[in-house]
């Protein structure tokens, strides 16, 4: 495996840089990608759904400049849809246009064809790995994909290399940054953990998300923004199915100002709960609770 | 002693909390010490965290071990600038006295130091100015914390906190960020959750410091044991504090939809059914006829009735309240479930569980279900009777009979014969008892009893041991 140089100089190089693509990192997310470039390991990212997992590996491919190959894994996720696959279509239209030639030649000709680059579908694993420009690979919803994946990860993700029989062994000559997101709706081997840097992402502090919103939502007036956020945590606070996530506080941010809303009340905020609360009895007992519908 | 000695004993420490630390992952964590430097503390916990703590369940444990073995500060916490800035303190490390013994003031002097302390908290809780906060916890922990006793000095919480009352500061809080137009709108009650978080967050500052104290006193070790609370899944039901509970309920759904992905999982793995000729055919179709693959049937899965009968009376409801919430929360899995509560009546508590608010449950249970008819006083056997002459057709072949209770029944009859019947009605009968085993059969326990009549009786005193039972419940 190639050295190639380190992607960032030191942790205030990674909140800068994420800072410019949009990402606004605290200091344990910025010290953990550090880590991950310095010590060239994948990195486990793992927390509820919208607190920005994805976009974090987004941002991080922007900011380094390098490309983003994404792996997005579900139940019945196998190695022909995420390593390699032989294109037997087209095999068979090889032999079958080449069998007009007949003998033994012609068979071996062809066997040494069909087996070759040419038919060989890339998966995005092993386009990641193949890949000689910066490259970011985003494992996307680990936990949903069935245990067999996490065995086949575990061997790509240690030795960055993948073994196709007919070809030989195909080794990364430049590594790329791997990045595995998670739900925790199961837990992750211990195998595969081992192997990786883990970093949970929570739900942000209340300056973060306010700053998160406000640069994402650049015309919402400041003090909208401060009171938007207070209301977003104490929604999460309360026992809810589903607590709201940033991304739902970032559409809640827009909403309120598309409905162009004076005022951040009660009936402004009953009449847009929908936007952050998606189960009924969650939003029955935001509305008890805040009591929305006291005026 | 040097830093790399500490590093390995705060992973050794990491593992008698419970923390699952293998040498790979200590040698992880120094290479990224390699990369970062002690420089920065904030850092360094970063780093760790990334290498050694990979289950969000662990971080409370790794946070408080962190405290004690690489501590802000040592002693009263003078820093090499407050030095300069005050001549008269001298010394350094643990014997190092910034400020004045407590001792030495005067009641009034003590007073007057812990209004500007207060004052002090007020200005940081508004602003939210988390090092403001650190300093003030330190401060306030040097002046109000200690009491020499016999074997030294000791440090005490609650004396911190009762000194600093942050509660108090509640409503001039809510003044200084609202303005007073805003007062007892939709506003007012946003702002006081942002409130109780900082006034939490500054009480955990107070805490760490006192544990670091008594740390520098006693010897890490000491502390640690009583420091580091039992993992979340391993909290006892009938031990768990309020705030446990509220833990403990909010983990109800992501438990539930862990096990639920599980068993599906185990279940697509087993065995498949009977030959689906129609999509074997079908199937052959792209192979010329020949049937390579063949196509099965899924198997149905067998879903139990559940019947739960719970006992809810105070020392065994939080258990009761977290099963039923979780039993509920799968109903999925399970043909039906149906509710029973008692103490030493019995009533159907199901439409309770089809409400909206499940968090409301155990209330509303206790308050408007008919649950007590003599003293109010756990009461098994006359529970049981009631059940089976009120509800005989609950309990039927298919039926999974669940009963919830540490059986403590006051030197009460049994009524074993009537609970012989029910349990041989039923597909299983299972006990789940939230006491220790240990503790099964001593005093007014009838454990022994009831332990012969049910196919097991299942010891489950935390999540974890739940999680296992509902697991084997529920056959693949």
């Amino acid at each position: 495996m190639s050295l190639q140089e380190h992607a960032f100089a030191d942790v205030a190089d990674v909140r800068e840089r994420l800072r410019a693509t949009g990402y606004l990192a605290d200091e344990a997310i910025a010290t953990t990608v550090f880590l991950a470039d310095r010590l060239r390991k994948p990195l486990l990212v793992e927390g509820p759904a919208g607190v920005g997992k994805t976009e974090l590996a987004k941002a991080l491919a922007t900011s380094v400049g390098a490309e983003l190959i994404r792996l997005q894994c579900y139940e019945g996720l196998d190695e022909a849809r995420a390593l390699y696959e032989w294109n037997y279509k087209k095999q068979l239209l090889r032999i079958q246009s080449g069998s007009g030639d007949g003998g033994a030649e012609g068979w071996q000709q062809a066997h040494d064809d069909i087996f070759s680059e040419e038919f060989l579908l890339s998966r995005p694993l092993l386009t990641a790995i193949r890949r000689e420009e910066p490259t970011v690979l985003l494992i996307d919803e680990t936990d949903k994909a069935d245990v067999e994946v996490e065995g086949l990860l575990l061997e790509v993700l240690s030795d960055f290399q993948v073994t196709i029989p007919e070809l030989g062994t195909i080794t990364a000559t430049r590594r790329p940054f791997v990045i595995l997101t998670s739900n925790a709706t199961r837990e992750l081997s211990e195998a595969l953990k081992r192997r990786c840097l883990y970093l949970n992402l929570d739900y942000p502090s209340a300056e973060r998300e306010k700053e998160i919103v406000l640069s994402r939502v650049p015309d919402l007036p400041e003090k909208h923004a401060e009171s938007l956020v207070r209301i977003v945590r104490a929604l999460r606070a309360m026992e809810l199915k589903k607590a709201p996530s940033i991304a739902e506080t970032i559409d809640w941010a827009q909403t309120v100002l598309a409905l162009g809303f004076d005022t951040f009340d009660e009936a402004a905020v009953a009449s847009t709960l929908g936007v952050v609360l998606k189960h009924a009895s969650d939003q029955a007992r935001a509305i008890g609770h805040l009591k929305l519908t006291a005026n | 002693m040097n830093l790399l000695d500490r590093t390995v004993e705060f992973t050794a420490a990491l593992r008698r909390a419970g923390v699952p630390v293998s040498s790979a992952e200590t040698v992880d964590a120094a290479r990224a010490i390699g990369a970062l430097g002690w420089a920065n503390r904030d850092a360094v916990r970063a780093s760790f965290a990334a290498t050694l703590c990979k289950r969000p369940v662990y971080r409370p444990a790794f946070d408080t071990l962190f405290d004690l073995y690489f501590p802000p500060r040592i002693g009263d916490g003078v820093s090499l600038d407050d030095l300069a800035d005050d001549p008269s303190a001298t010394g350094d490390g643990a014997s190092a006295d910034g400020e004045p013994d407590p001792g030495d003031l005067t009641p009034e002097e003590l007073e007057a130091l812990r209004q500007a302390l207060r004052d002090q908290l007020l200005d940081a809780l508004r602003d939210g100015d988390d090092e403001a906060l650190r300093q003030l916890a330190r401060q306030a922990v040097s002046a109000f914390g200690s009491a020499r006793g016999s074997a030294g000095r000791s440090w005490f919480l609650y004396r911190v906190l009762r000194a600093m009352s942050a509660e108090t500061l509640i409503s001039d809080l809510l003044s200084a960020l609202l303005g007073d137009s805003e007062r007892g709108g939709l506003a007012e009650r946003a702002a006081r959750q942002t409130i109780t978080d900082r006034i939490r967050e500054f009480e955990e500052l107070v805490g760490a410091e006192v544990r670091r104290r008594m740390a520098e006193e006693r010897g890490i070790e000491a502390v640690e044991r009583s420091a580091v609370k039992p993992l979340s899944d391993q909290v006892e039901f009938l031990r768990a504090s309020q705030r446990d509970l509220v833990e403990l309920r909010r983990q109800v759904y992501p438990l539930a939809r862990r096990l639920a992905t599980r068993l599906t999982a185990r279940r697509r793995l087993g065995r498949t059914g009977r030959l689906d000729f129609r999509r074997t055919v079908r199937a052959s179709l792209a192979t010329g006829g020949v049937p390579v693959d063949t196509k099965h049937r899924p198997h149905k899965p067998h879903k139990p009735e559940l019947v739960v009968l719970c006992d809810v009376s105070g020392s065994v409801s939080s258990f009761a309240h977290f099963t039923l919430m979780l039993t509920h929360a799968l109903r999925e899995q399970f043909a039906k479930v149906r509710a029973f509560a008692f103490i030493d009546t019995t009533d159907e508590v199901t439409r309770y569980l089809r409400g909206l608010d499940l968090g409301d449950m155990m209330a509303r249970i206790s308050g408007e279900a008919d649950l007590v008819w003599f003293d109010g006083h756990s009461d098994y056997g006359h529970a049981i009777e009631v059940f089976a002459e009120k509800y005989p057709e609950a309990v039927g072949p298919k039926t999974s009979l669940l009963i919830l209770g540490d059986a403590r029944n006051n030197y009460r009859p049994t009524s074993a014969a009537v609970f012989r019947r029910l349990c041989a009605q039923a597909r299983h009968s299972y006990w789940l008892n939230p006491e220790p085993r240990s503790y099964w059969g001593s005093g007014d326990s009838a454990t022994d009893v009831y332990a012969e009549l049910v196919d097991e009786m299942v010891e489950c005193r935390n999540i974890d041991q739940l999680q296992v039972f509902i697991e084997r419940l529920l056959p693949s």
